[in-house]
């Protein structure tokens, strides 16, 4: 067994130890954190496999990103654990089957596998051919000149998502006074400063 | 020497170990004599003497304050998450520690040597925010709570413009790589040939962006002494402590690496007849510091809204315009090619 080989079994159990843990652990904060475990152990899976442009996208989007607002999200809630335990235990049956059905398609699907020759050449990791484009200009010239139709429309549709969330949530209040910068900053002391002369005595 | 010992396993796998310690006894000196520097400068701003009772100077100042810090008691609140308390700061220094592996010191002089650096230093400083987030909820408390949940969204805000003005950077190289980066900054004019000139506008933006991304003055409001205490310090103590001032402290030496490297040319001279060299890096990071230092000193605090507004509604769409400028500017080799150095680093 190669250090390869180490690395990859050692980063395998910790993604299934992190994933179990996100399910089982009893405080929605420390399943999120199990969580990022996770998608950094897989990250280092990604770069096992030489493809770190993909690793470090991981790293940044979901772990710098997605896990951030997860982690906001549960940290602001008050969760009632006793509650929530009442209701996990009243959907383990149906969890189990869901598990269960799934465990047996993938089964099935992995047992009629067939490998092809020369397969297992592909199982060391892969460094980038002398010569050849680096894996992240080579996943940069597909995505931009091959598959630009798509990838413009995949920016599209979240677009779309976005200026909708916004949409939802946006309200203008009359209510309130709001800070106009600029003309904070074109204020001077002649307009912002009256001088008055006050006879003593009478005030104003 | 038997040569072939080092060819083995065992042999890399030591000569690695004895690369990291060199690269970690250089941060952390450095860090020991940042830490004196960062106060002295404040000092001598306000007229006071700063530390200078232990050492010659007080030099040795840095030295006392982390032995004391060492052996004093850890304290661990009653209502806090043990486990993710204790974490967070070992998080926090940890992260910033390892964003140096791919920081190279002269040419070639690196740990990792990566395709990608740039997006691994940007994947290790967005996940530094985890240190705060986890330090303020842990400690089970109002103010810490308070001050991580706006540096979180701080750090975030910040990042996104940060990683646009990298953006410029890397479309005017074509690589990802630092020694291709500073390679392309090596027209042969000297200080006149590095990317800020090229990318002038940016380099202030991404100056104030690295403040506002490592909680410096004036956007340290995540600790905001006056308002929050010290944020999500504030249950810390002792060594927990220790780690997450060194953290910062690393953080801030590592931006100040970033910005000599990506727009003052790292280790190239600023005078085309000197030979380049690691000390240029190290005096460039210097430097930086100063301004940094420099920039606590004198510059007041930011409010929380403002420092949004910055973020958001004007760091953003400029670094997002620059974008497209040197995008274009790049395309049509504007000027000979002045953002446009395919030919000579990637």
């Amino acid at each position: 067994m190669g250090i390869a080989d180490f690395t990859f079994y050692v980063f395998a159990l910790v993604v299934i130890a992190a994933g179990f843990f996100t399910v089982v652990s009893r405080n929605p904060v420390h399943s999120v954190l199990w969580l990022i475990l996770a998608f950094l152990t897989s990250a280092g899976l990604f770069v096992l496999m030489g493809a770190e442009f993909v690793a470090m996208l991981l790293i940044i989007v979901y772990v710098g990103a997605v896990a951030v607002l997860f982690l906001f999200v549960v940290m602001m809630l008050d969760v009632d654990f006793a509650e929530l335990k009442a209701e996990m235990a009243r959907y383990v049956p149906l969890a189990g089957l869901i598990g269960l059905v799934l465990l047996m398609q993938l089964g099935l699907a992995y047992g009629t596998w067939v490998t092809g020759e020369g397969v297992e050449l592909l199982d060391a990791p892969q460094g980038t051919p002398e010569g050849a484009a680096h894996n992240t200009a080579a996943l940069g010239a597909l995505i931009y000149d091959r598959y630009w139709l798509l990838f413009q429309m995949a920016g599209l549709i979240l677009l779309v998502a976005m200026v909708g969330a916004i949409l939802l949530t946006l309200r203008h209040r009359t209510d309130i006074k709001r800070q106009d910068v600029l003309a904070q900053l074109y204020r001077d002391p002649k307009k912002a400063m009256e001088l008055k002369d006050v006879k003593s005595g009478q005030g104003l | 020497m038997d040569i072939s010992f080092f060819d083995s396993p065992l042999g890399l796998a030591l000569i690695i170990i004895a690369q990291c310690g060199m690269v970690i006894t250089f941060v952390m000196v450095s860090l020991l004599f940042l830490v004196y520097g960062d106060r002295k400068i404040w000092a001598a701003v306000q007229m006071r003497r700063g530390p200078n009772v232990v050492g010659v100077f007080g030099l040795l100042q840095t030295v006392a304050d982390a032995l004391k810090y060492v052996v004093k008691e850890v304290v661990i609140p009653a209502g806090a998450d043990r486990a993710v308390f204790l974490m967070a700061p070992m998080a926090s220094f940890v992260l910033a520690m390892i964003a140096w592996a791919v920081i190279p010191f002269n040419d070639r002089w690196v740990l990792a040597d990566l395709n990608v650096a740039i997006l691994y230093v940007l994947a290790i400083s967005s996940l530094e925010v985890y240190g705060v987030i986890m330090g303020g909820w842990a400690s089970n408390s109002k103010y810490p709570f308070l001050g991580s949940l706006r540096s979180a969204a701080q750090m975030i805000s910040y990042e996104v413009s940060i990683g646009f003005i990298i953006i410029g950077v890397i479309l005017s190289t074509g690589s990802l790589n630092f020694g291709q980066i500073v390679a392309a900054q090596d027209t042969g004019y000297g200080l006149f040939g590095w990317y800020w000139l090229p990318h002038l506008p940016m380099v202030f933006l991404f100056f104030i962006s690295c403040l506002a991304e490592t909680n410096r003055p004036p956007f340290d409001l995540p600790e905001a002494e006056s308002e929050l205490v010290a944020g999500y310090q504030v249950e810390y103590s002792s060594t927990p402590f220790l780690l997450f001032m060194a953290g910062e402290y690393i953080a801030i030496f590592l931006m100040c690496a970033l910005t000599s490297l990506l727009f003052f040319g790292g280790w190239l001279s600023p005078i085309p007849g000197l030979p380049d060299g690691a000390l240029w890096m190290v005096g460039k990071m210097a430097f930086f510091f100063f301004l940094f230092a420099m920039v606590k000193a004198i510059v007041p605090r930011y409010r929380y809204d403002q420092l949004m507004r910055l973020g958001w509604k004007v760091f953003l769409p400029m670094s997002l315009a620059w974008v497209v400028i040197v995008a274009f500017l790049a395309k049509f080799e504007v000027l000979g090619g002045f953002w446009a150095r395919w030919t000579i680093g990637g």
